[in-house]
């Protein structure tokens, strides 16, 4: 059997577990500005680790493709770190605030240029526009068979076998490869990467592949961008918390049996 | 102009609230638009769901019976919606954000050339271009978006229990039934088992005891479920939550998971123990009546929408507070 070659679209988006003071609506630029680090988006860091699985059962390579206007190598390194083997870049000023479906044929367009793949994993949506649309248009695109909201991935025999979420419980499905699988969480989380691993990785002398629309072959007059009319803040969820303090912990949780008393 | 449709859906029979509420705000942007609602209802035997349909007042609906429509495969719907727009030419089509419009927005806009916006809050109709404006919360929640779209149809996924149910009408819709051709092979992805679980029907509960990361580990869940079973006694449904992460990390299963990818919940009381309060876990739990945080970490976001909060380690303060309830 020839050797699996397992694609995965990787997000770089401000940590979604950023501190509700850290994030503000910029309503005149329609701009959410989140002050926290880059970080892969977490639904895509599942996509990996599902791959990962996959390649230490069967063997095969891991491609990771992470699209945007500027992608910072220093973040996509930890996809290097956790077990990828390649890491390309697509970057371009026309990959500013794209819709989806631009989004899907940019990356299209990269997954023909690598040509040979077996399976394409995405996260099930991006933790920034939540709108979970990319990873089944890029299946349309291409014309492959798509399964979304994977729990578990298997593959045998040039088929993929996905687990994949319902409302009632889950579905066992198969596709023949090549196919696209997006990836919900559970899965797992990413596997855990020592810090002189990262380190490693960070320093790695290897440079990181960048194509732009030149490279790809896109017609930038072909991507359009996000029209967004209105960009608002949403209503203030804060409350006052009141503290409940004590000497012991004996004594906290009495006042909140208490407390608990009183809105029986 | 293209009508507005709307895709229905069945449960147990009957159409489920979701299509209602549908209905509910596609008769007011049909109105505002100047066309008709109809309603759209797919599977083996629609029949009745159609009729319930008709109830509301909708001008047409749309019945497409067939037998490989039974259960949800979703390349045979799509060929089927495919063959029903080309024939009804929708002006706006609508789905519910569920589990069966997640999946076929996305391919259906894209096979008809059309810009889906997902999980839609409001819908409303620019009165300069005839275009819908298409509210959506983003960044988890941190932002409330307008997006405005090109194509045709205009197509957007609305989230649950936002919109009004409709109610009953006095005009009666016609019932037209459309033939689509479908064969076994259009199916590239073949079902291999559906199996149904035993799954916690979070949105009924009363009280929630969620747990995330600050558990330390699996066992954390076995204290909450001692905290779980106390309040039990006095408060009706208790049942466990969690944070993504707890799922991510294989602790708990993930329909016990509250928030944007969970379900989004609002009991009389939720104690929050061991989550920090990403911004999609809040937004699954922020209207819940009464939130109780308890957390080692004062900083965290879950304190800033909590009524009560407890900086202390839940392993000292559980314990101690189930005692307690139990003495009370």
């Amino acid at each position: 059997m020839k050797e699996m070659r397992i694609i995965v679209c990787a997000k770089q988006i401000p940590d979604p577990e950023a501190p509700l003071s850290d994030v503000r609506v910029d309503a005149e630029n329609k701009e959410v500005i989140v002050d926290a680090p880059q970080v892969i988006s977490p639904f895509d860091e599942n996509a990996l680790e599902a791959a990962l699985r996959i390649t230490e059962d069967l063997g095969g390579t891991i491609t990771v493709l992470s699209l945007g206007k500027k992608v910072s190598d220093t973040v996509l390194r930890k996809a290097l770190a956790a077990g990828a083997d390649e890491l390309i870049l697509l970057q371009d000023d026309a990959f500013d605030k794209l819709d989806s479906y631009s989004v899907a044929q940019a990356l299209a367009d990269a997954i023909r240029k690598i040509g040979d793949y077996d399976l394409i994993l995405t996260g099930r949506q991006a933790g920034d526009w939540d709108s979970g649309q990319v990873g089944l248009l890029l299946g349309e695109i291409l014309g492959i068979p798509s399964i979304s909201l994977a729990r578990e991935i298997s593959v045998e025999e040039g088929s993929v076998v996905v687990k994949k979420s319902t409302p009632e419980g889950y579905e066992r499905v198969k596709a023949a490869l090549p196919a696209l699988v997006t990836v919900s969480n559970e899965v797992g989380e990413l596997r855990y990467i020592s810090r002189t691993r990262m380190l490693k990785m960070l320093k790695g002398a290897g440079s990181i592949p960048s194509w732009s629309t030149q490279e790809l072959g896109t017609p930038s007059d072909a991507l359009n961008k996000m029209c967004i009319v209105e960009l608002s803040s949403p209503p203030d969820m804060r409350r006052n918390c009141q503290f409940l303090e004590g000497a012991t912990p004996d004594e906290v949780a009495g006042k909140l049996a208490a407390v608990l008393k009183s809105l029986q | 102009m293209g009508d507005v449709l709307i895709l229905g859906d069945m449960k147990e029979g009957s159409l489920d609230t979701r299509t209602l509420e549908l209905v509910g705000v596609g008769r007011r942007l049909a109105k505002e638009r100047g066309g008709d609602l109809c309603v759209l209802l797919l599977g083996d035997e629609p029949g009745g769901g159609a009729a319930e349909a008709a109830s509301y007042g909708p001008a047409k609906v749309y019945s497409v019976a067939h037998p490989l429509l039974k259960g949800f495969q979703p390349e045979f719907w799509l060929k089927a919606l495919e063959q029903v727009c080309a024939q009804v030419k929708p002006g706006v089509f609508l789905m519910s954000h569920s589990y069966k419009g997640m999946e076929l927005g996305p391919r259906l806009a894209c096979r008809l050339g059309a810009r889906l916006t997902t999980d839609c809050i409001d819908l409303a109709v620019d009165p300069q271009d005839g275009l819908l404006l298409r509210t959506k919360p983003v960044s988890g929640g941190n932002a409330i978006s307008v997006f405005k779209c090109p194509g045709d149809p205009q197509m957007a996924t609305v989230r649950g229990k936002v919109f009004e149910p409709a109610a009953a009408a006095e005009a009666k819709g016609e019932i037209v039934e459309i033939a689509v051709e479908l064969d076994a092979s259009m199916a590239r992805v073949a079902s291999l088992e559906v199996v149904k679980e035993e799954v916690v029907a979070l949105d009924k509960a009363d009280v929630v005891v969620a747990g995330g990361a600050g558990l330390g580990e699996e066992d954390g869940f076995e204290v909450l479920e001692d905290l779980r079973k106390a309040l039990s006694k006095s408060f009706g449904n208790v049942m466990i939550g969690c944070s993504r992460v707890a799922v991510d990390k294989g602790w708990i299963s993930s329909d016990h998971q509250v928030g944007l990818t969970g379900t989004m919940i609002s009991p009389d009381i939720y104690v929050a123990v061991g989550i920090s309060g990403a911004i999609q876990h809040l937004v699954g739990m922020v209207h819940s009546k009464k939130i109780i945080a308890i957390n080692t970490d004062a900083g965290c976001n879950m304190f800033k929408v909590a009524d009560y909060g407890v900086v202390e380690d839940f392993d000292k303060i559980i314990p101690a507070l189930v005692e307690k309830l139990e003495g009370l």
